[in-house]
């Protein structure tokens, strides 16, 4: 027990701040520090997210994964990965998706409450990627699943993905 | 390469990292030879089939097993009957049964069944292909258009049933509770306790196999990479040796150790991953946050170093994408002292946690025999004390002149499977350690031609989780013709459902966690 004391104690707080956004018109503060009470303001709770592989090599899952490790601290913000979909604000999709979990990811969309927001992370998500379209997949995640954002890259970074999920929820948030 | 007299065949050499022998079978020899193999303690490493109707009208099967001497690939060659268009070939899965879905498989893609000697029936079900397309599509045949799509018409699968008193089934998948891979597992419980499970895969398949084959050579390492994200350097280099070995380039020596670097970083990730989210599900949640804080350090390190976080376009033919930077050694020589001792003080922590290891031992019990008979590879078969690890058994460059230890543990329980890795992150350190050490000046790739037509090359390459196969054929031009992806994860899925018996339900992520098998390595 003092040895697990003095290790978190050694250790300390190693969370990085958030990524800043680039200022637009959909997100006039590039201040994202308050983003949690933001979020409770308007959802009057977490933001909860719903992961679904549709196939992917599982890059992008561990990249995805790396959210919760201290530096990303995605729950310290207020972000939250659900088990259900049927409590999920957002859809995080990675992979192309393959003919094989096509009808499981529409099952966990349509479980999903309204209004919903869908993230299509990777460059197999947002393009099809290196697998394309073909007999064993339908390529990109919009040719299923109405996309709100994409984030592209293989894999795209913890940073990247942080950003995507801020930049999806801001204009939600912004329209209040 | 010693090999039963009934054999009178040629003996072809292979291009490939470690010794290899080809030899073709007729009917009767296909099943002789795999007897006698099994009775020798080689253990079938993969299986595959090509349509070369195009050729000679024939279809092939090939069979690649590991002995102690290198790996030897069984060939054997059928006709098709007219009526059907399809062929039939001996099933193995009467001795080796690891054969049994991979024999699925290759039905599923090209239409080739296995019979079985008794004439029982054979498994039929549908392992790769769920309904997604036709029954009479068989997509890595020479005729078929692999771009075409097909409507999704659902089909049932029947599993296995449990019948007594109180037996009931639980139906989890292909979407799980956290950010995982896609399967199902259905479980026959009695209360809490797992009388059996049988797991249905194939739901990541993305049609690699027939992708390959409309790729140039030049290209196949990046989707070699993409087989299975978190063994990208293992899948790459895989690929790389074959082509390479076909087309007789030296790699660079220093592009060499650079490769192996990586391939221990990559186990590293893994390893530091693993043992957070073992922790994590035992309910110590202080585990995840500390490994996963050093694993993001490692990949920090990585991006430096490597130039990306995860190595999937590092491996490139003919040596590595860029060069390690100057500040490179002295960077990563600070991250293995670190990780070194922040490792050693949180295996004392692991020990020493009553509760950890209650959930640790004993949970998820992986017998030796039944690992053996089985044909378990990687990691798990260490754990459940067989002694396997090519870089140890066939060391290629340049795991030929530095002294890599084989871990091992008895147990074969979740515990075993945490002290292997541990073990492993030392030994992989030391490694690194080494490999910067003798870090040879010089270029860091060499130019690759296109290899010869109608050739075979072999790459088999350790990854964290286990042996990783690719077997490449050439076309004309720089084609590949037909390239075949193996991930030790064949072998150890089915073993899982052993390991399962008699635990409860509450367990099962746990004993999967330590297994962390791949999805889409297996799926394709």
């Amino acid at each position: 027990m003092w040895n697990t004391l003095s290790r978190m104690w050694r250790t300390g707080l190693l969370t990085e701040p958030l990524p800043v956004l680039q200022p637009s018109l959909d997100a006039p503060s590039p201040e994202l520090d308050n983003l949690q009470s933001q979020l409770l303001a308007v959802l009057g709770r977490a933001l909860c997210i719903r992961h679904v592989d549709a196939g992917s090599c599982n890059g992008c899952e561990l990249e995805i994964q790396a959210l919760h490790n201290p530096y990303y601290n995605l729950e310290g913000a207020g972000v939250q990965f659900v088990a259900s979909p049927r409590r999920a604000d957002l859809l995080l999709v990675t992979g192309p998706v393959s003919v094989n979990m096509e009808e499981a990811l529409r099952r966990t969309y349509d479980a999903m409450p309204a209004p919903k927001l869908v993230i299509a992370i990777g460059d197999c998500g947002a393009c099809g990627g290196i697998f394309g379209a073909s007999y064993a997949s339908r390529g990109s995640v919009a040719n299923i699943l109405p996309v709100n954002t994409t984030v592209t890259d293989c894999p795209p970074t913890p940073t990247a993905i942080l950003r995507g999920i801020l930049e999806t929820v801001r204009p939600t948030l912004a329209k209040g | 390469m010693k090999l039963p007299e009934f054999l009178e065949c040629q003996r072809l050499p292979v291009p490939t990292n470690l010794s290899a022998t080809r030899v073709c079978a007729d009917r009767e020899q296909w099943l002789q030879l795999a007897a006698w193999l099994r009775e020798s303690g080689a253990q079938l490493l993969t299986l595959w089939g090509a349509d070369d109707r195009d050729r000679d009208g024939r279809f092939r099967i090939c069979a690649a097993y590991l002995l102690t001497e290198g790996v030897l690939l069984v060939e054997h060659a059928m006709k098709t009957t007219e009526a059907t268009a399809s062929a039939l070939y001996p099933s193995l899965a009467a001795i080796f049964p690891v054969a049994k879905r991979m024999q699925r498989a290759i039905y599923d893609l090209l239409g080739i069944a296995a019979e079985e000697a008794d004439g029982s029936e054979a498994d039929r079900r549908g392992w790769l292909r769920h309904g997604g397309w036709p029954e009479t599509f068989f997509p890595l045949r020479r005729d078929a258009d692999g771009s075409q799509q097909h409507p999704n018409v659902s089909t049932p699968y029947p599993f296995v049933t449990v019948e007594g008193s109180g037996v009931h089934e639980i139906a989890v998948g292909p979407v799980h509770a956290g950010t995982i891979e896609p399967g199902h597992f259905r479980f026959s419980v009695v209360g809490e306790k797992m009388l059996r499970l049988e797991a249905r895969l194939g739901y990541t398949h993305k049609g690699v196999a027939k992708l390959f084959e409309k790729m140039p050579q030049s290209e196949g390492h990046r989707l070699a990479a993409r087989i299975s994200g978190d063994s990208a350097v293992a899948f790459s280099w895989a690929y790389c040796t074959a082509l390479e070995s076909l087309t007789a380039t030296i790699c660079p020596p220093r592009a060499t150790l650079l490769r192996a670097l990586a391939l221990e970083h990559e186990r590293l990730a893994n390893h530091l991953g693993d043992l957070g989210a073992l922790g994590n599900d035992a309910g110590f949640a202080f585990g995840l946050t500390h490994f996963s804080r050093l694993k993001e350090d490692l990949l920090r390190s990585n991006a430096i170093a490597f130039g990306a976080r995860y190595l999937l376009d590092y491996v490139v033919t003919g040596g590595v994408a860029v060069d390690l930077p100057a500040q490179g050694p002295a960077l990563l020589l600070n991250l293995y002292s670190e990780l070194e001792q922040s490792v050693a003080n949180l295996r004392s922590i692991y020990d020493e946690h009553a509760g950890l290891q209650d959930r640790f031992r004993g949970t998820g019990r992986l017998q030796h025999p039944i690992a053996e008979k089985l044909g378990a590879l990687g990691l798990v078969a260490r754990a459940s004390g067989i002694a396997c690890d090519l870089r140890v058994d066939h060391p290629w460059p340049p795991y030929d002149w530095v002294a890599t230890k084989c871990i091992t543990q008895s147990t074969g329980d979740v515990a075993a499977r945490v002290q292997v890795r541990f073990d492993e992150i030392d030994e992989s350190l030391h490694l690194c350690r080494a490999f910067l050490q003798h870090l040879p000046a010089g270029p860091f790739h060499a130019p690759v031609s296109a290899a010869a037509p109608y050739r075979l090359g072999l790459g088999v390459i350790e990854s964290w989780r286990g042996p990783v196969l690719i077997a490449l054929e050439t076309g004309p031009d720089g084609a590949i013709r037909r390239c075949h992806a193996h991930d030790p994860s064949w072998q150890n899925w089915p073993l899982i459902e052993f390991a399962v018996i008699g635990d409860i339900v509450p367990d099962f992520p746990l004993i999967n966690k330590s297994f962390n098998l791949s999805y889409s390595g297996q799926d394709g």
